[in-house]
């Protein structure tokens, strides 16, 4: 019984040793992981700070300016000026649609058309 | 273990025959044990001692040991923390109340020598000078072959000019990186922003500092990791600015001005929406504080914070507010202003002959000196300076800028009655063009006193009281008055309603001894919409002519108003505000006695 016993636990220890290692390898791995994916968190980021950087020298007042100069003809774009508010009131109402012809009259055409004469009873 | 008898037999049988007490022998015995469990005793004990003494060695050495470890070793990030919670920059970005960027940082290089692991010295130095014009290529060749081990050569490289300085090959130019501060807006807001610059440098790394404005204002903020790289928020409207801006530079040189400043301030909150001071500069590449000429002349000279101008007659509206405040006039009192009005040597005239007499409205509206002074002497000069000091006209500003405490306000130090009647037509006491917008906007918004500020902020001040609201009704209809029928009439812009103060001061001669005939500064100070206070626009031209006429002309009038109200036209929209019918009065019961 005791040298069943001796062997269980040894056997245990083994076993935990094993597992112990196995943990301590995938922490390692995982860290490792971690530390390349900040690296390009921290890449992506830089670049996204000069991407930034250079959609605000990109849209600077004194640019988008000129660009308008330049393409006045094309886009016709003029500071925004008082005159451009406009009140609620001032929006025409679009055209209401034709009501649907439910009960549709039949009329005799006129002696000025090219139609065929119509004999009434 | 075989104990030893206390009475052996042997012995006690031998000593009875020898006639000795046998009991002498088991004391003896007795006495022989105990010696020896005693000795038994204290060997362990030692040894307990021994062990204790070894473990305490032991876990002092460990505490000492890590304590050791800890101060000697380099710093560590936690590396299986989640990510976030990095420094990204070394410096946080400014960015305007819409978010939009107005100074953040861009990654580049620092170029540095070490001639002593060079190999082709006169190579270098030939391509250096191609790649950087600005370089002399002989003074290149000696510090390469002095005795220097290490020298700067660049601060900031574009990556271009990396490349360049890579294909040259020289094993001895290196690079250092660095973080530069960039603007990308250029001149926009510049005296606000300030600039940046290098403090202590190292070969991988140098430290970013504000030089000026809110750069160097909020420098610790800015470079505090706590705040986890958070902007930091203006109150300025880049839009807003650049408009200003624009108008303003437009206004200068029709003008033909030496120098401008505008303040556009939201009346209830305090924030500064735009401010400028021409001319400027460019913070990428501030230039060097001037070593000759007047320091005011500058381009590095905010002169909406900084310059310390007589005013003029903006002042005229705190006159006959204190004055209605008080209840010495109300908006209808026929005020004398007969003319000109001696007071021991001096003599205080109008620019017109205004009659006998106006009433207090009409006084603000046709700008009569007189007048005003008639008021200021019905104040007083006690309550006069206590009524100018609340508004914050002899104390720096407190906006969060690194010059404003230096911009103290000139007034006299003995306040006579001359004086009194000289400030209340606003001579005689210098304040920046910031102090009176915050004078206005204090006046203005219903009279409680705000604080001009440059960080965003949403709530109004709801500062001390300073006049009731009718008397800051009544002043706004008054101003309404200068521009409808007085002298700012081109103020008027269709739909905003604007109200205003003209002034036209001349300027003092460099000596101090009296005043120029041909330099004036001119202000407008303006408000709008006038029936409901939101915004206060001052704009102030330092040495306006406008030369249409056949004479010269250089009132406010004819010179300030029609910048300030070009720049309404422009701005009000920017701000959302829509052009309006100004409401009519709603109808009173009068009261009358039955």
């Amino acid at each position: 019984m005791r040298g069943f016993l001796y062997v269980i636990s040894a056997l245990a220890v083994v076993a935990l040793a094993f597992w112990a290692y196995q943990q301590n390898y995938a922490t390692q791995q995982a860290l490792r992981e971690v530390r390349g994916l900040q690296n390009d968190i921290a890449t992506q980021r830089s670049r996204l700070a000069v991407l930034r950087a250079e959609w605000a020298y990109l849209n600077r007042p004194d640019r988008l300016r000129d660009l308008a100069e330049i393409n006045f003809d094309r886009l016709g774009l003029l500071p925004l000026m008082p005159e451009q508010f406009g009140l609620v009131d001032q929006v025409a109402y679009p055209p209401e649609p034709l009501l649907p012809i439910t009960d549709p009259v039949e009329t005799r055409a006129g002696p000025d058309t090219d139609d065929e004469e119509v004999q009434l009873p | 273990m075989i104990r030893t008898p206390l009475r052996p037999l042997a012995r006690v049988l031998k000593a009875r025959q020898t006639g000795e007490n046998p009991d002498a022998i088991e004391r003896e015995n007795i006495r022989l044990r105990h010696e020896e469990m005693r000795d038994k005793a204290r060997l362990r004990a030692q040894g307990r001692l021994l062990v204790l003494s070894v473990f305490f060695l032991g876990a002092f050495m460990t505490v000492g040991a890590r304590m050791g470890h800890l101060a000697a070793s380099e710093p560590m990030e936690p590396q299986a923390r989640a990510s976030g919670s990095q420094i990204l920059a070394q410096r946080a970005d400014i960015v305007d109340r819409n978010g939009r960027i107005l100074a953040t940082n861009l990654e580049t290089h620092a170029l540095y020598a070490q001639p002593p692991i060079m190999i082709d010295k006169e190579k270098a130095a030939r391509e250096l000078a191609v790649i950087f014009p600005d370089l002399d290529e002989k003074e290149l060749l000696e510090d390469f072959t002095g005795k220097r081990k290490f020298l700067w050569i660049k601060k900031k490289l574009s990556p271009e000019q990396k490349q360049a300085v890579h294909d040259i090959g020289d094993p001895g130019l290196l690079f250092g990186t660095r973080e530069m501060r960039l603007y990308p807006n250029g001149h926009l807001a510049a005296h606000i922003l300030g600039g940046a610059s290098f403090g202590r440098e190292g070969v991988h790394s140098a430290e970013v500092i504000g030089v000026a404005g809110v750069e160097s204002r909020f420098d610790e903020f800015l470079r505090d990791p706590v705040n986890e790289g958070a902007p930091l928020q203006l109150s300025i409207d880049m839009t807003v600015q650049a408009a200003a801006e624009r108008v303003l530079y437009g206004g200068m040189k029709l003008l033909n001005a030496k120098g401008a400043a505008s303040v556009l301030m939201d009346v209830h909150t305090g924030e500064i929406i735009s401010m400028v001071s021409l001319p400027d500069f460019d913070p990428n590449i501030r230039p060097r504080p001037p070593t000759e000429g007047e320091p005011g002349d500058s381009p590095l000279f905010n002169r909406a914070v900084q310059g310390l101008y007589e005013l003029g007659s903006t002042f005229k509206i705190f006159t006959s507010a204190q004055a209605l405040e008080l209840g010495l006039v109300n908006a209808e009192t026929m005020i004398d202003t007969k003319g000109p009005m001696v007071v021991g040597r001096h003599r205080i005239r109008d620019f017109r002959n205004y009659g006998p007499e106006l009433s207090v409205t009409n006084v603000i509206v046709k700008s009569s000196n007189i007048g005003t002074a008639h008021m200021a002497l019905d104040i007083g000069a006690k309550r006069q300076k206590e009524f100018l000091d609340s508004l914050g006209f002899f104390k720096p500003t407190e906006v969060e800028l690194t010059e404003a405490p230096g911009a103290q306000p000139l007034f006299p130090k003995q306040w006579k009655d001359i004086s009194t009647m000289t400030i209340s037509y606003g001579h005689g006491i210098s304040s920046s063009p910031l102090h009176l917008a915050a004078g206005y906007a204090s006046l203005l918004n219903g009279g409680t006193k705000v604080t001009p500020t440059l960080l965003k902020r949403v709530t109004p001040q709801n500062g001390p009281r300073i006049v009731s609201e009718e008397t800051s009704r009544i002043s706004a209809n008054m101003l309404r008055q200068v521009v409808t029928k007085g002298t700012a009439s081109f103020g008027e812009v269709p739909g905003y309603h604007v109200g205003g103060k003209t002034g036209t001061a001349d300027k003092p001669l460099t000596n101090g001894r009296g005043y120029y005939d041909d330099k004036v500064i001119s202000t407008f100070a303006s408000v709008f919409p006038a029936h409901d206070p939101k915004y206060v626009l001052i704009v102030t031209l330092d040495e306006p002519t406008e030369t249409s006429g056949p004479k010269p002309r250089r009132t406010a009038g004819w010179t300030a108003v029609p910048v300030a109200s070009e720049m309404t036209r422009r701005m009000a929209p920017l701000l959302g505000l829509r052009p309006e019918i100004a409401p009519a009065a709603p109808a009173k019961v009068t009261l009358t006695s039955n």
